[in-house]
C-alpha cells in the first residue's frame, strides 16, 4: 500500500481484476464482442463488401449457378474473391451477407428477449422474496406452472397464436410483427429461472442484519430494495443473463429452422440451417459457415458466463 | 472493572436505591411476541406458536444501561427487536417518552427512529458488502433527511473518529476490516442519528475477548459522554455486569428477576439467577488450586471484583440438567420449574408474579415462590445433571428424588 493513500478496492474492482486474469474469459469476451460488432455494423460491412443480403446474384448472372441443379458452378459452394463465403444454391444470394444480417436478426431478438426476461425476473423474484407470504406463494405457483411447460413445443405451438393476436390469418404478417411475436413468446417462458433464483437470494439476504439496520433507521421498502438488496443481486443477474442470451439466440434459430420464426426474405441465422439441410448433399459449404459461427458463438458465451461467475463469486464451484 | 473497584461500594449503593428518578425513556408493558407456526396444504394456517417473548415489563431511563441476560433462545434478541419495532408485538404496549408506539407504522415511527437505534450481533452480516463505509454511515442521515452543518461527509469522518477509526476509511469497503473494526462501523452508524437509546443486541459476542473489551469500553465512553441509554443484550454475565446498572434475567420468554447490578450479582433470589451465576467459569478458582491455596471458600461478597461474573467460589456449584423446554409448549406455572431443584406442586399450578419479595432491596423484583437466600455463596453443590452426579466433585445435593 502506498503510504498516506488509503484507497479501498470496491467489490466491482476486485471482480474486474479477477476477470482480467482469466484468459479464457477474456478471449470469450472478445469473441462475444466481435459478434455484437458484426451484428451492429452489418450495414457498414455490407457497404465495404459491396454486396447485400437480398440481391439474387446467381439469378442475375447465370454463369454463377448450374442451370440444371441450381448449385454454384465453382467448387466449395462458389467461394471466390468476390463471394467470400460462397453463394446460396438456387437463388444465388451472398452467404457472407446472409450470415451477417442473420446474426443481426437473431441477436436482436435474443437480446430483446433477454432484457425483457431479466427485468421480469428481477421484478417478480424480488417481489416474491421480499414481500413473502401470500404474494410469494402465488408467484411461486405461477413460476412452477410456467416451468412445467415443454418450452420448445410451446414456442412452436404459440407462435401462430400470438401472431394471430395482431393480424388476421388472411393478411400478410409484417416482419416487425413476427419479430415482436417471437420476442413475446421467448419472454413469456424465459424469465422463470432468474425469478426463482433471485427469490431465493432475496430470502437469504432479507434476514441479514444490514437489512434490519436499514429498517431501524426508517428506510422505506423501496429504498431497501434499491440500495441494499439489488446491489447484492448483481452477480446472479449478470451471470444468468449472460447464460440466457445464447439460449434465446439458439431458441430463435430453432424456431426459424422449424419455419415458425422469421420467414423469407428476411435473413436469419436459423433459417440458413434449414436451407443448408435442404442442400447439404450437393453443397455442404452452405451449412459450414453458419454452423461454425453458431458453435463459436454459443461456446464463447457459455465460457464468458462461467468466467463472469468465477470472477464475481470465487467461492462457488462448478 | 477497575473503575468499579476504585469507586467501590458507594457507587453500588447509590445505584442500589431502585431505578433512577425521572420519567422513563422507554416502557414496555406485558410485551408479547408469538411467532406463528404455519402448516397444512395447500393453504397454510396457523398450527401453533413459538412464545418467544411472553408478557415482559421493563422500563429504561435516560442515560442508564439496562442489561438483559439469559441463555440462547430465551427471547432476548426478540425483545430487542420488539423494542426497536423491527418486529410487531403480538400483545402488550411499548411507549417511548409517553408516546404509544406499539403498532405505529413506518411513517408514524419516523420521528422516533432517529432516537432509538440498534447495534447488531454479527459484524459480518450487519454491514452491506456493496457499500462503502461512508455510504453505510451516511445512509441513516440520508433516510431521515438530516443535513449536519459541514455536510454529511464531514459528519461521517467525525463519527469514524469518535468510534476510534481513521476518517480516511471513508471510501473503504467492509471486507477490508476486521470484526472489531466492523463493529465500530456499526456503532458509528447507530450514532449517526444522535440517538437517545441504543439497543445493543449481543454487540460483542462475535468478537475476540481482547476486542470485546475495546468495544465495551467504547460503548461505555459513549454512554458517559453522550448520555445515551442502552438496552444491552448479552449472554455474558461479566460483560453485562461491567456495563449495566440494572439487569434483567430472562428465561424462556419471561423476565424472572430484575434489579440493580448489585441485587442481581450479589444478592440474587431466583434459583435460575443462582444457576446462571454459578455457571460462570472462574479463573481465580483454578489459579488458587494451582497455587495450592485453599482459601477460596472465603465467600464472594465484594462487588465488582474478579472477572465480574461472580460465581460462587468453593464447592457450591449448581449444575442444571437437560435443556430449556420448547417455547412452543412452555411448562405451566413457573417456566423454570422443570429444571429447578426447589420446584414443588405450587410451581406447576401457579405462575409466580414478578414482584418485590421480602428481603429484596428496592427495585429488585423476583418471580419465584420459593426464592433462594440473597447470597451467591453456597456451601453445598446442587447437581441435577446425572452425568456429573457422584463424580466426586462435591456432595450431591440429591433433590428431586
Amino acid at each position: 500500500m502506498v503510504a498516506g493513500e488509503l484507497v479501498g478496492r470496491s467489490p466491482r474492482q476486485l471482480m474486474w481484476r479477477r476477470f482480467r486474469r482469466d484468459r479464457a474469459g477474456v478471449v470469450a469476451a472478445l469473441v462475444v464482442l466481435f459478434f455484437f460488432a458484426v451484428a451492429l455494423l452489418a450495414p457498414v460491412i455490407s457497404w465495404l463488401y459491396g454486396k447485400d443480403a437480398y440481391t439474387t446474384y446467381g439469378l442475375d448472372r447465370p454463369e454463377l449457378l448450374d442451370p440444371v441443379s441450381g448449385y454454384p458452378m465453382k467448387p466449395n459452394g462458389g467461394i471466390d474473391g468476390e463471394f467470400w463465403f460462397g453463394i446460396e444454391p438456387k437463388l444465388g444470394r451472398d452467404v457472407l451477407m446472409q450470415l451477417v444480417y442473420g446474426i443481426r436478426t437473431s441477436l436482436l431478438i435474443g437480446l430483446a428477449a433477454t432484457v425483457l426476461s431479466t427485468i421480469t425476473g428481477i421484478v417478480i423474484g424480488v417481489a416474491a422474496g421480499y414481500l413473502g407470504g401470500r404474494t410469494d406463494y402465488f408467484l411461486g405457483r405461477l413460476i412452477d406452472l410456467l416451468l412445467s411447460f415443454p418450452q420448445q413445443l410451446f414456442f412452436v405451438a404459440f407462435m401462430p397464436v400470438v401472431t394471430a393476436l395482431f393480424v388476421s390469418p388472411e393478411k400478410e404478417t409484417p416482419t416487425y410483427l413476427r419479430v415482436t411475436a417471437l420476442v413475446l413468446v421467448l419472454w413469456l417462458l424465459g424469465w422463470m429461472q432468474l425469478a426463482r433464483l433471485l427469490r431465493g437470494q432475496v430470502l437469504s439476504l432479507r434476514e441479514r442484519e444490514f437489512i434490519e439496520a436499514a429498517r431501524v433507521t426508517g428506510a422505506s421498502p423501496w429504498r431497501i430494495i434499491r440500495r441494499e438488496l439489488l446491489p447484492n443481486l448483481g452477480t446472479p443477474i449478470l451471470v444468468q443473463s449472460t447464460l440466457m442470451l445464447p439460449m434465446f439466440v439458439t431458441a430463435e434459430a430453432g424456431l426459424s429452422f422449424l419455419g415458425v420464426g422469421v420467414v423469407e426474405p428476411t435473413p436469419d441465422w436459423g433459417r440458413m440451417f434449414a436451407k443448408g439441410a435442404e442442400f447439404y448433399e450437393g453443397d455442404i459449404t452452405y451449412m459450414f459457415f453458419p454452423g461454425v459461427a453458431m458453435v463459436v458463438f454459443v461456446v464463447a458465451f457459455n465460457l464468458l458466463g462461467d468466467s463472469v461467475r468465477d470472477a464475481m463469486d470465487p467461492k462457488t464451484t462448478r | 472493572m477497575t473503575r468499579d473497584a476504585a469507586t467501590g461500594r458507594t457507587v453500588e449503593q447509590s445505584a442500589g436505591n431502585g431505578p433512577p428518578p425521572g420519567e422513563p425513556l422507554l416502557v414496555a408493558e406485558r410485551l408479547t411476541k408469538h411467532f406463528p407456526i404455519m402448516g397444512g396444504f395447500p393453504f397454510q394456517r396457523k398450527v401453533g406458536a413459538v412464545q418467544a417473548v411472553d408478557g415482559i415489563d421493563l422500563a429504561v431511563h435516560a442515560g442508564e444501561s439496562f442489561g438483559l441476560v439469559g441463555e440462547s433462545g430465551c427471547g432476548k434478541s426478540t425483545t430487542g427487536r420488539l423494542l426497536t419495532r423491527l418486529l410487531e408485538p403480538t400483545a402488550g404496549r411499548i411507549s417511548y417518552r409517553g408516546q404509544d408506539i406499539t403498532h405505529a407504522d413506518r411513517k408514524a415511527l419516523a420521528p422516533i427512529r432517529s432516537e432509538i437505534q440498534m447495534i447488531f450481533q454479527d459484524p459480518y452480516s450487519s454491514l452491506n458488502p456493496r457499500q462503502t463505509v461512508g455510504a453505510i454511515i451516511s445512509g441513516p442521515m440520508e433516510i431521515n433527511r438530516i443535513r449536519p452543518p459541514g455536510g454529511r461527509e464531514a459528519r461521517v469522518r467525525e463519527l469514524l473518529e469518535t468510534v476510534g477509526l481513521s476518517p480516511e476509511h471513508y471510501n473503504r469497503f467492509p471486507h477490508e476490516f476486521s470484526g472489531g473494526q466492523r463493529q465500530r462501523i456499526g456503532v458509528a452508524r447507530a450514532l449517526a442519528l444522535d440517538p437517545r437509546l441504543i439497543v445493543a443486541d449481543e454487540p460483542v459476542s462475535a468478537l475476540d475477548v481482547s476486542i470485546q473489551a475495546q468495544v465495551i469500553n467504547l460503548l461505555q465512553r459513549l454512554r458517559a459522554e453522550l448520555g445515551i441509554a442502552f438496552v444491552f443484550i448479552a449472554h455474558d454475565l461479566a460483560v453485562v455486569r461491567h456495563f449495566s446498572q440494572r439487569v434483567a434475567v430472562m428465561y424462556l420468554g419471561k423476565i424472572v428477576e430484575v434489579g440493580d447490578r448489585e441485587s442481581i450479582y450479589v444478592r440474587p433470589r431466583h434459583p435460575y439467577t443462582h444457576a446462571l451465576l454459578s455457571a460462570v467459569p472462574d479463573a481465580t478458582e483454578f489459579l488458587a488450586e494451582g497455587a495450592g491455596a485453599s482459601h477460596v471458600d472465603a465467600g464472594y461478597a465484594g462487588a465488582g471484583e474478579g472477572a465480574g461474573g461472580g460465581p460462587a467460589p468453593g464447592p457450591g456449584r449448581i449444575r442444571l440438567a437437560g435443556d430449556v423446554p420448547s417455547p412452543i409448549r412452555p411448562p405451566s406455572g413457573c417456566r423454570f420449574r422443570t429444571r429447578c431443584w426447589k420446584a414443588r406442586d405450587r410451581c406447576a399450578s401457579e405462575e409466580p408474579p414478578l414482584a418485590p419479595i421480602p428481603g429484596n432491596g428496592p427495585g429488585h423484583l423476583t418471580a419465584c415462590h420459593f426464592p433462594e437466600d440473597p447470597t451467591t455463596a453456597r456451601g453445598e453443590a446442587v447437581i441435577l445433571d446425572p452425568a456429573l452426579r457422584g463424580g466426586g466433585v462435591a456432595k450431591a445435593h440429591g433433590v428431586e428424588g
